[in-house]
Order: C-alpha cells, then structure tokens, then sequence
C-alpha cells in the first residue's frame, strides 16, 4: 500500500472512530442523563470541527509548504458533511419525530435553527460536485468559484452554536477564533497577493 | 526508494526497510486511534457511579408521603445527581457531581429576615426538625427537559410562620451560598454569583413551595443543592435556587440572577408555560430523561389545578 492510500485509511479511521464511540456509549448508556442532547451537540461539534480541518488545508500549505494535504481535503470536506446530515438526521428524528411540517415550523420561527439548516444546505452543493468528473464539467475555475461557498459555512456553524448556549460562550468562541483564523489567513494572503500581483503573474488561490 | 542498496545482502535491508514501515504505520495508527479516543473521553459524560456522588452524610431522612406528589415514575438517582445546573461549579451538567465533590454543608446557617417580625438564623440541624415530607415533583428545566424527583423537604410556609412576615412583605428574596474558592466555573460562566432568586409572597405561601433538605431518603446530595434548597415545581428549574444562605422578604419585586443575565429571556415569574417560547427556542415540548422522544409540556407543568388562581386577571406572555 501507498503512503496516500494509507494516510486515507488513517483519517477515515480517525473520522468515523468518534461516531462508533457515541454509538457504543449510546447502547451502553454511558452517554448521561440527556444522551440524545449528548449525541445531538457531539455531532454538530464534529460537523464544524471537520469544517474547520478542511479549511486550514490551504493555510498550511502555503505556510508549512504541506502540499501533500490537498490530496485529503475532499475527503475531509465530505466527512464534514456526513457529521452535518447525521446532526440533521438526528435532530429530525429523535426532536421532531420526522413530521416535515414541524421542521420547516421550526426553520421559520427558529433563527439558530435556520441558521444551522443553511449551513447545511450550503455544503449540498459542495459535496455534489466534489467529484472528479463534476469538477471537469463544471471547469476548474466555476468549480473554485462555486467551491468559495464553503467559507459561509463555519460562519454559519459557529453562529448556530452560539445562539444555542445559554450563557456559556467558551467553545462556540473557541470555534470562532478558529474559524476567523483560517478565513483571515485567506483574506490576509489575497491582499498581499493583490499587491505583488505586479510583479508575480500568478496570484496564490485558496 | 527501497531499491539499489549497496550492500552485500539485498534482501535484508529491504526486508528491515517494509518491516520498519509496517511498525511505523501500526504506530501511527494505534496512536492516533489513541488520541482520538482520549479526545472523546475527555468530553462524554461517561459513566460515572452514583456511589461517588453521594453525601457523606449517608443517615436516611424519615419524610412522610404527602398527597401533593406525582404517581409518575421518579427519574433515577444516578440521572437526577448526575445531570445538575449548577453554574457555581461547572456550566457542565455532568460535571458538577465531581466538581461539587468538596463543597462543605456543614455547619450551615439560613439567615431569614427582612420584613418580618422576628428575624431568625437557622442551622441545619434546626431545618431538620421541621416536620419533613415527600414531594415528588415534575422538575421542567427552561432547557427544555424535565425530570421527576422525590424531594424530602418542608413548606417554605411554615418556616416564613416562624418569622411572621410583616404587612407590607410582598416578595421573599433568596440569595445562594457563594464561595469562589471551592466553586471554581468556567471563566465565561456569564452569569454573577451569588445566585440570586425570587417569588411573590403568595407563591411563597402556596402549599407546594417547599425548601428541601434531600432526595431518595437521603440527604440533599451536594450537586443538587445541599444543605437546603427552594422547590417551586410549576416554574422553570433554574427559579429553584439551590444551597440557600439567605432569605429576605421585601415590599419590592427582588432582581434574579437569570433576569438580570438577559431580561428579554427569562422573566421573573417565569411559569412553565408551553405557549411562551424562550426567544430561541421552543418551549411547547420537552425530553423526559429516560426517554428519547419529546413529550408535551403542561402549562405550570402540570400543577394548573393548584396555582393557575395565583395569576388570575395577569398577562402571562408579556409577564414572562
């Protein structure tokens, strides 16, 4: 075996290692008092945790020269989303016993919770088109242009967090420091670019 | 990479070279699986054992059965001392057993006076010999679940007899014990200690307000609000002030910890009432712990029958 395809073991062992431990604990009862609250917050931790991990691929890359880690970040991305449509599933199942019309009740009336369907709605689109063949038909560069929807997504995440705490901000402020460096990396990179745009032809992408 | 060694036996330094790779990798994997694990322990609630969470004061409380208790099934030991709101200690509702661990109880005073006529500190010891009965009481939590817990615990009534309150008390003020060296919360707790609660004078009348000195037949455990604590079973939890110090009547409505955190948000009355939502979230339903779908919530949980006359002619949307 590759390296390559041992390091996409080792991630995928390490993403999925957190959802088989909730699982485990669920039907052990180890997961307290209010599992369902437990798993709920657990997995909707894990969807922004993944967000974020994806975004710094590029950071690090240009920082670290790591240019071996783009080869994981569609895998990342789409764990990302698998943690949000089990945090959706969830959420559907178990708080709204799957009746369509409470859902779309509560996305109106819920700002937190239609902050946090958005979010989800957005990543839709990015994993669709995350194969190798969507990214040929829709061309490298409407591909990176759809693709920058992805930085609306922790913002978003990190929002819905945040209006769901009572009044103990520590990890949902956690998350935003983690977010606004990832995405101030960016802007941060596209300002200089701009400016040693004269002198070098190729600006960095991110 | 493995290839064109240039030594006299080829097969064994690739042999070492696969052989040190498969290690490396069955190190990585190991290890990382490891850490990934460490790092969901470190934040599950786990499977703590009650026996830890017990008082030390093990002696039983002799409370007789009382005819305003629920025939509903209690939640367990283990969920009612392992679940707790308790921001003193920790915004973790599982972790304050282990953090309230060396909070000590004894000897404890409740000083009670204000506008009464005669002022009173109480110990403990003296609390006790109230006439002690078994509540078993719907506990709703303004998160949105709920429990049921037998209390052992006297009228609040009958310890403002004691005192006898003056013409002009209107309001009963209750502050919590406060100690920031052994109650160590998170930094952005975001709310001010001492905790600090409130009831109309009639509320604090009312036959179902008790202050209550344990749970199970057992004395208050330290995470649920030992020594003493208030129980008013048809407001939200967070109105039950816990570890009470002091009690105070006044002839002026008594600011409140939550109230005075976001007052768009959590009222001073703040009755159980499925028709008012918090401005975030839903209050018409409710996760009974035990069980994995919600179940509605009763309006004043369930205790309308006994106290919806208290709020008669009142707008109870705009007092919240």
């Amino acid at each position: 075996m590759n390296d390559q395809g041992f390091n996409k073991i080792l991630i995928s062992t390490n993403a999925l290692l957190p959802l088989g431990l909730l699982a485990f604990d669920f039907y052990r009862g180890a997961l307290g008092a209010n599992p369902l609250e437990f798993f709920l917050r657990a997995s909707g931790v894990l969807t922004l945790l993944f967000v974020v991990v994806t975004l710094s691929v590029t950071p690090l890359r240009k920082i670290f020269g790591w240019n071996g880690l783009i080869k994981y970040r569609r895998m990342l991305g789409l764990y990302a989303f698998f943690y949000g449509c089990v945090h959706l599933i969830t959420y559907s199942i178990f708080d709204k016993s799957l009746e369509m019309q409470e859902i779309v009740r509560d996305v109106i009336q819920r700002p937190f919770i239609a902050v946090g369907m958005a979010a989800l709605l957005l990543m839709v689109p990015l994993a669709a088109t995350s194969t190798n063949g969507m990214i040929k038909r829709l061309g490298g560069k409407n591909w990176s242009k759809l693709h920058k929807l992805t930085y609306a997504v922790p913002v978003l995440g990190v929002i819905h967090f945040w209006m769901i705490v009572k009044s103990d901000v520590f990890y949902p402020a956690l998350f935003a420091v983690a977010v606004a460096l990832v995405l101030g990396y960016r802007l941060f990179s596209r300002s200089r670019s701009k400016i040693d745009a004269v002198k070098k032809p190729e600006p960095l992408q991110g | 990479m493995v290839e064109k060694e240039n030594s006299t036996d080829e097969v064994t330094p690739e042999y070492t070279y696969l052989n040190r790779r498969a290690f490396i990798r069955a190190g990585l994997f190991a290890g990382s699986a490891a850490l990934t694990t460490a790092g969901y322990r470190f934040f599950s609630p786990g499977n703590s054992s009650p026996e830890s969470t017990m008082s030390a004061d093990s002696s039983g409380i002799a409370a007789e059965p009382s005819d305003l208790s629920t025939a509903e099934t209690s939640s367990s030991f283990k969920d009612i001392t392992n679940y707790n709101n308790f921001y003193e200690f920790s915004t973790d509702k599982s972790g304050v057993a282990s953090k309230a661990r060396n909070f000590a109880t004894r000897p404890w005073t409740v000083e009670v006076g204000g506008l009464v006529k005669s002022p009173k500190t109480f110990s403990i010891d003296e609390l006790l010999q109230f006439d002690q009965e078994e509540r078993i009481y719907r506990l709703r939590c303004v998160e949105a679940w709920s429990m049921v817990i037998p209390w052992a615990g006297f009228s609040l009534k009958a310890l403002l007899d004691e005192v006898q309150p003056l013409g002009n008390a209107k309001y009963v003020a209750f502050q919590s014990f406060y100690d920031p060296a052994v109650m160590q919360s998170s930094a952005a707790a975001g709310i001010d200690f001492p905790y600090v609660e409130g009831l109309r004078l009639d509320e604090a009348l009312h036959p179902l307000t008790i202050l209550a000195t344990g749970l199970y037949g057992k004395p208050m455990p330290k995470q649920n609000g030992a020594p003493i604590r208030l129980v008013v079973p048809w407001k939200y939890g967070f109105k039950s002030i816990k570890s009470v110090a002091r009690i105070t009547l006044t002839n002026q409505e008594p600011p409140t910890t939550w109230n005075l955190f976001a007052p768009e948000e959590y009222g001073f009355y703040s009755n159980v009432n499925p028709d008012v939502d918090h401005p975030r979230w839903s209050q018409a339903t409710e996760r009974r712990i035990g069980e994995l779908s919600r179940r509605e919530t009763l309006m004043f949980n369930g205790y309308g029958d006994e106290v919806a006359h208290l709020y008669e002619g009142m707008d109870l949307k705009t007092n919240f």
